[in-house]
């Protein structure tokens, strides 16, 4: 192998750990707050939907992400109305979400199934970053939705552990009887996150749709949302460690296609497994790990509160 | 002085019970208004209603003599008042200045952790309560994190201060401390209402006591009027036996020892570090020490409920160190857990079921693979009249039973069948004044009939007047041992706080028992 194919091979990684690097920062999110979103998979794919519809119709990229945003924020918001108004299953409300996105997605995307757009977001060159050798071939020789992840992980993480927001969060997810006591509205900031969750995991979609293969097939999501909530545990709820854990995944994506395009004598049933199988191998790992070191998922994640509920 | 606040006909339903019944109540300015009643008497829904936790069915709050209307906890912040719960309302992985000024929106945005911590303790240290700003919670005692807890209210300018059971969970000395600091506060021109259900406490602390009975309202008395008979009378509603009748120890053979055991607790840190006692028959060894010091783990390590990583637990000589729980259940020991609704009964299995648990897989109440249901129908209706157990029927699911009940359906069940060894774990906590006495009296009775029993308990005084003998446990480590004694009460406290007693590490089992 020459060095050019590693620098391919890297660079693709970044691309296909992108739209699992967006779902999981959603769901680090929405979880921080104590909100458990299996929904995610459904949330992407009606986000890839929306936005390669809107699209197609406009052909400006841009429109389609904001759809894609607001179109993944607005079916989290179902999720949040059933959780923490009416209190219903984390679980199953999540998994309902996902069955739902699935099928509306699937029948609404027949029309458009193949159909190829004009406007889609192509890899530039990131001014004088791009330069760097190595470092400037893989990361910034991309397409723009992977420039504004990389800008997204400071900006959250310092909102997470910085700010008074991101405090009022935390505490929502640890302890909501305190932060309900200290005057915070559990249910409002539930609200929110799991919204902005929504958002992301949106954007995620979107991007499969419009950067990464810019068609719409259905259920080209694959699982990928399932992907992201097993990452959320494997980064501690952290979004350095989910960028970390996202390009990973995205690294044994880009090989296993590589693998494949090479004609290795290895069955591509095989070979397309491997992320599936990397994502069991991880959450051994991790779970094993989190659980030495006590790493904390959010003490009160799954559990929904009221104020009055006698414990 | 002036009315601080007054509450007027305070109603408030749950499912199922009345909290509050119509309840007047008013509190002066700058006095410490102690609230006494026993458990369920509906003491802590009335502060919550006034801390915005609940909202009242029924029933206006005035403070200052102005209708305030208090629907949140904000509500209640904004009104000048705090409250201290008994499950202390803090988030563990944060720091102490982190969780008092959690809520407050200053700073704003950016968050300067150093100014902070800066700016609480200078708030701390003018109101002369000692704790470090930048310490974890998780990282602190129990005392410390109550102190973080007044704090809170405090930075907050609460003016009313409300703290509910808040002596529960400490030794003798941080009482003393914190009453100290109470009565500073309402020296300070505070005003603090006190919940309690005990007597000596609230005759030490407070300016005017209102007793509180089955939701309403009894009485509200001058301190310094009244007397603990009294007080007794109008908490329970009628005369209470203060003293048991304990016959003399007669301790006969050696049944449980354990010998340097070892063992982790659920978060996989030491929970026990090489204790080793004896208990022998027609005998109560009490085991005493603030909550979380190794308790629950010694009693699930004997019971088979949790694995020793050293050391030996011998029952009658045998050895059933990390044997099963069934393997220890067959030995003769009976377990009264801590966890009544988890690990004492099956809440949604009904009464009958719950108290079939141990006994369903022996003649007579087997039937080959099936159940011989007339036979344990019998039985269970047997038990249920002998324990008072209070219940609509047999097939009443356990959870709609009061705490009281449930507590006498385990002793049923765990006494049916003599036991000679018994394992009880507060065994009384959370029940009110009749039902405790039932239970005490059905552990003496027990140990006159040859039963060894080991008791962990936190109330001191529960300690004093059943065992013969006390270990104190600190940090899964025994402190020392002191006779049954009310004057041994200040070196227990001592003892629970981590300082070394007299009596160094008591004598290993084996020793003991030749002696």
């Amino acid at each position: 192998m020459t060095w050019d194919v590693v620098l391919a091979t890297l660079a693709a990684a970044i691309k296909a750990g992108t739209p699992i690097l967006y779902a999981t920062l959603g769901e680090i999110l929405a979880e921080r707050t104590g909100i458990l979103n299996l929904g995610l998979e459904g949330m992407m794919l009606i986000g890839a939907l929306t936005g390669f519809l809107i699209c197609s119709m406009t052909n400006n990229p841009w429109l389609g992400v904001l759809a894609a945003i607001i179109s993944g924020g607005l079916l989290a918001l179902i999720h949040a109305f059933l959780t923490i108004t009416l209190r219903a299953q984390q679980v199953v409300s999540g998994l309902a979400l996902t069955m739902f996105g699935m099928g509306l997605s699937g029948f609404i995307g027949k029309v458009v199934i193949g159909v190829p757009i004009a406007g889609y977001f192509r890899p530039f060159d990131f001014p004088f970053l791009s330069q760097i050798p190595f470092l400037g071939e893989v990361f910034f020789q991309q397409d723009a939705l992977v420039y504004i992840s990389y800008l997204l992980i400071p900006i959250l993480s310092f909102w997470i552990y910085r700010t008074r927001p991101g405090l009022h969060m935390r505490a929502v997810g640890e302890n909501p009887a305190t932060a309900d006591a200290m005057g915070i509205s559990v249910a409002g900031i539930r609200y929110l996150y799991t919204f902005l969750g929504g958002c992301l995991a949106g954007l995620g979609g979107a991007y499969l749709s419009l950067a990464y293969t810019p068609v719409w097939l259905e259920n080209m999501v694959a699982g990928r949302g399932w992907i992201a909530i097993a990452l959320v545990i494997f980064a501690s709820w952290d979004p350095f460690k989910a960028l970390l854990g996202s390009y990973l995944f995205g690294l044994v994506d880009a090989v296993q296609f590589r693998a494949q395009a090479l004609g290795l004598a290895v069955p591509s049933f095989f070979l397309n497994m491997t992320p599936y199988v990397a994502t069991i191998l991880v959450l051994v790992f991790a779970t094993r790990e989190t659980a030495r070191r006590h790493l904390g998922a959010p003490a009160a994640l799954g559990i929904p509160f009221a104020r009055e509920e006698k414990t | 002085m002036n009315e601080k606040v007054r509450m007027e006909g305070i109603f408030k339903r749950f499912p199922g019970v009345i909290a509050n019944d119509g309840v007047d109540l008013d509190i002066r300015e700058g006095e410490i208004h102690a609230l006494l009643g026993e458990n369920g008497a509906g003491k802590t829904t009335l502060m919550c209603v006034l801390a915005g936790i609940y909202s009242p069915d029924a029933g206006t709050i005035r403070i200052d003599g102005e209708k305030a209307l208090i629907r949140s906890p904000r509500d209640a912040i904004h009104a000048g008042i705090g409250m201290v719960h008994q499950h202390f309302m803090l988030v563990a992985p944060y720091s102490v200045a982190e969780n008092v000024t959690l809520g407050l929106n200053k700073p704003r945005f950016l968050l300067n952790e150093r100014k902070l911590e800066a700016e609480v303790g200078k708030v701390a240290q003018s109101f002369g309560i000692q704790v470090d700003p930048h310490a974890k919670i998780w990282q602190l005692s129990v005392g410390e994190q109550q102190r973080v807890e007044i704090l809170k209210s405090l930075y907050r300018g609460a003016k009313i201060l409300i703290l509910d059971e808040p002596t529960a969970v400490l030794t003798p000395q941080e009482v003393r401390e914190l009453f100290a600091t109470l009565r500073q506060m309402a020296k300070a021109g505070h005003t603090l209402v006190i919940i309690s259900h005990k007597l000596e406490e609230v005759m030490s602390l407070s300016d005017r006591i209102s007793i509180m009975r089955k939701g309403k309202r009894i009485a509200t008395v001058n301190t310094k009027d009244t007397n603990p008979t009294e007080l007794a009378r109008l908490m329970v509603g009628r005369e209470m036996l203060f003293e048991l009748h304990k016959e003399k120890a007669t301790p006969g053979d050696e049944v449980l020892s354990f010998c340097n055991l070892h063992a982790l607790s659920d978060k996989g840190l030491p929970a026990l570090r090489d204790i080793s006692l004896s208990v022998r028959s027609k005998e109560i060894v009490g085991i005493a020490g603030v909550a979380g010091n190794g308790q629950r783990e010694l009693a699930e390590v004997i019971t088979g409920l949790r694995s020793a990583t050293s050391g030996k637990v011998l029952v009658n000589g045998k050895d059933v160190t990390n044997n099963s729980p069934r393997q220890v259940i067959d030995q003769g020991v009976a377990h009264i857990p801590e966890d009544r609704k988890g690990a004492g009964t099956a809440p949604n299995l009904c009464v009958l079921d719950n108290l079939m648990l141990k006994c369903y897989r022996v003649e007579p109440f087997k039937n080959g693979p099936l159940l011989n249901l007339g036979r344990i129908r019998e039985f269970a209706a047997k038990l249920v009249k002998q324990f008072q157990i209070s219940t609509p029927s047999l097939e009443t699911p356990v959870k709609l039973l009061s705490g009281g009940n449930v507590q006498k359906l385990i002793l049923a069940r765990e006494i049916a069948t003599f036991s000679e060894l018994m394992i009880a774990v507060h065994p009384t906590r959370g029940l009110d004044v009749g039902a405790t006495e039932d239970v005490h009296q059905m552990l003496l009775e027990q140990r006159s009939k040859g039963a060894a029993i080991l008791l962990i308990s936190e109330d001191l005084d529960e300690l004093l007047a059943l065992s013969d003998r006390i270990d104190v446990i600190y940090e899964g480590k025994f402190m020392g041992e002191v006779p049954a004694d009310a004057d041994q009460i200040e070196t227990i406290g001592l003892m629970m706080a981590g300082k070394k007693g007299e009596i160094q590490q008591p004598v290993p089992a084996g020793i003991r028992a030749q002696a």
